[in-house]
């Protein structure tokens, strides 16, 4: 069983649903990460989305933009996104590490070097924005080969017959962005993110989580109600980018107890 | 002789192209690929089409033989393709009408655009403002700033300009924030891309709306001097107006067809916007895989031109299978060639070019310099240069 899924085979069975905060690497200094990572899981994360910094996010809204500039002032790439998920592993076997960023620094790398150099460092998961199923057959088939899962999203606008050929692809977990709309865009709509993951629910019985709208502890119980899994991200980073040197670690560490509350509330 | 047929059903040229955007963007792109495989043979779409085409955008364009020009560079003959004179002053009107239409078509009630020199900007804002389309154009701040007229005039338009302040607030962060508006307002928005880039089906429905220029080419080429030209020179940003003249070109043997990269102050100083000829690494970048300028993490660089138009981190990706294939070639032009070039033009010939195009013509009077008088070099003048003349005006120190 791999990190991920024994997260939610244990979580399943206290009858609990998973905590998944999303910050990006190297931000606000690369020096704070793996610090950050740790605060994390002691604050109450199951697991972590750790962002690979990208010059050009398209996907993203402009609080994780602003995250990816921050790393970049600070020349962080790729392999020393890999060398800090290497350090945390050093104290940390349980807590799995999903990486999320974009096709190009991979492919600069090399995906066949970057899947070993993964799977060395200790990653659970990745999940690669703009590689559409279609895009990323050879991708996917290197990272089963090395046990890590391929995390993909599910859109509002995905319809049934390609939510079959995602979840034929899809390891791990499902991640349903829950608005048409960038990260830390407006409001999402819990009766429609309802609706839609019960329609999922039918097509694979792979964990899902839903992110892309999580505001606060209200969204997080809401959403807590339907999904098994709570995605964070832009919420997270605005913590991280009010806070200073000082209250770095206790501003995030008081947002992620908050949201471990309201989730364990439901 | 074998038919050029690209790209695949999936968007691909080789290695290139693809479709690789998030999935919120996805059914978009599916929505847009079927309605363009609808009307792209539809005759009444074509029709209404080339009818805007013809009396909206005054086509054909004609071709010029420029004959001081030739004469004084001493070599092949100078022909120039005019879409300097269309409506708009430029190339991109052609695409900016044949997108619209069919948003028309899709029931779509606005329209957004990314733009670098403006151009694009201004056709869409054009287009927009006769169809009565809303219309909202994304562009860099830095281009905000270097293209002061062609922002009032998207004004006049009636459309709104969002100055963009993130990254190198250039044409490629206006493409990121086109993209972040488009998947937000899916549902009531068309997003016309300006050049041959972009995911599947944007490169392939960019060209097949810039081969009219081409197609005339051919006609009024073998009308002028009995046969197609030896050479056909254009400037490479995105690679649209290239890519709509070199198209119908393809299967032509004996055509030798040659993009031009703006080299900005030289290959050597790394401050340039020349990924073909410079040899840059293949990557991702905009929904296509092309060469691109990186760094070795693959982050994208910043570019250098002396023109907002050709200044953009990667190239369509047909022309990276046309330089694979090795049926075109590309070069580089630096801003201070292309700048003499520019006043070549405007001295010998009475034409004022737009600085993007000037990047064909100094490539096109090297070339003319190595061959004989009676060959002939068709240069695309893809655009008239009244947007320029503040930055020509700065450079030697004018205050206008």
């Amino acid at each position: 069983m791999s990190r991920i899924q024994s997260v939610f085979a244990t979580l399943k069975a206290q009858g609990k649903k998973a905590l998944i905060p999303y910050i990006t690497a190297g931000d606000p200094h690369p020096d704070q990460t793996v610090p950050l990572l740790h605060a994390l899981v002691e604050a109450g994360a199951d697991m972590i989305e750790l962002g690979v910094p990208f010059s050009d996010p398209m996907a993203d809204g402009p609080v994780i933009q602003r995250a990816s500039e921050r790393a970049l002032v600070h020349k962080m790439g790729l392999r020393k996104v890999l060398a800090m998920v290497k350090a945390f592993r050093a104290t940390n076997q349980t807590t799995p590490i999903v990486l999320m960023g974009y096709a190009n620094p991979i492919e600069a790398m090399g995906s066949t070097q970057f899947v070993a150099l993964a799977k060395e460092a200790g990653v659970d998961g990745v999940l690669t924005v703009d590689y559409p199923p279609e895009e990323c057959e050879v991708f996917n088939q290197e990272l089963a080969g090395a046990d890590i899962d391929s995390i993909f999203l599910l859109s509002p606008t995905t319809e049934p017959s390609r939510t079959e050929l995602i979840v034929k692809q899809a390891t791990g977990f499902l991640y349903y962005v829950s608005l048409k709309g960038v990260t830390g865009a407006a409001n999402l709509d819990i009766v429609e993110v309802k609706k839609r993951v019960a329609e999922i629910r039918q097509q694979t019985s792979l964990p899902i989580g839903v992110g892309f709208g999580v505001k606060d502890a209200a969204t997080a119980r809401e959403v807590a109600a339907i999904a098994d899994a709570v995605v964070v991200g832009s919420r997270m980073v605005l913590a991280i980018e009010s806070a200073n040197a000082d209250n770095l670690i206790a501003n995030v560490q008081t947002l992620t107890k908050e949201l471990r509350t309201a989730i364990d509330s439901v | 002789m074998q038919v050029y047929d690209m790209p695949d059903e999936r968007g691909h040229f080789g290695p290139f192209g693809g479709v690789f955007v998030a999935e919120t963007l996805v059914e978009a792109l599916e929505e847009l690929r079927v309605m363009y495989e609808k009307y792209r043979h539809d005759p009444e779409f074509l029709a209404e089409f080339a009818y805007d085409l013809k009396h909206f955008v005054g086509r054909p364009s004609p071709i010029y033989h420029a004959k001081r020009l030739s004469e004084k560079v001493g070599g092949a003959q100078i022909y120039l393709k005019r879409e300097d004179l269309n409506h708009t002053g430029a190339h991109k009107i052609n695409n900016t009408i044949g997108q619209a239409l069919l948003a028309k078509r899709m029931g779509k009630p606005r329209v957004i655009a990314e733009t670098g020199a403006g151009q694009h900007g201004v056709a869409t804002a054009t287009i927009a403002a006769r169809l009565g389309l809303e219309c909202v154009v994304y562009m860099g701040a830095e281009d905000v700033k270097r293209q002061a007229p062609n922002v009032f005039r998207m004004k006049l338009l009636g459309a709104t300009v969002v100055p963009v302040e993130s990254g190198s607030k250039t044409l490629k962060d206006a493409l990121n924030e086109a993209m972040r508006d488009w998947v937000t307002n899916i549902s009531n928005t068309f997003y016309i891309i300006g050049t041959v880039a972009g995911p599947h089906p944007y490169p392939m429905m960019v060209r097949d709306f810039q081969a009219v220029i081409g197609i005339e080419a051919k006609d009024q080429m073998q009308e002028m001097i009995g046969r197609q030209p030896d050479a056909i020179v254009a400037c490479v940003g995105g690679g649209s107006n290239a890519m709509g003249i070199f198209y119908p070109y393809i299967d032509v043997e004996g055509v030798r067809l040659i993009g031009v990269e703006a080299g900005g102050h030289g290959l050597s100083t790394g401050q340039h916007a020349a990924p073909l000829t410079a040899n840059s690494p293949i990557g991702v970048l905009h929904g296509n895989r092309t060469y691109l300028m990186q760094d070795e993490d693959g982050n994208i660089i910043e570019t250098h031109s002396i023109s907002a138009g050709l200044d953009y981190p990667g190239v369509g990706p047909e022309h990276a299978w046309l330089k694979d294939i090795k049926r075109a070639e590309y070069v580089a032009i630096t801003d201070e060639e292309a700048m003499t070039a520019f006043h070549n033009l405007c001295r010998t010939e009475g034409i004022i070019p737009a600085m993007e195009s000037s990047h064909a013509l100094a490539h096109a009077e090297k070339l003319a310099r190595t061959m004989s008088p009676d060959q002939v070099v068709l240069v695309n003048l893809s655009g008239r240069g009244d947007k320029d003349i503040n930055t020509v005006a700065r450079l030697a120190n004018i205050t206008l």
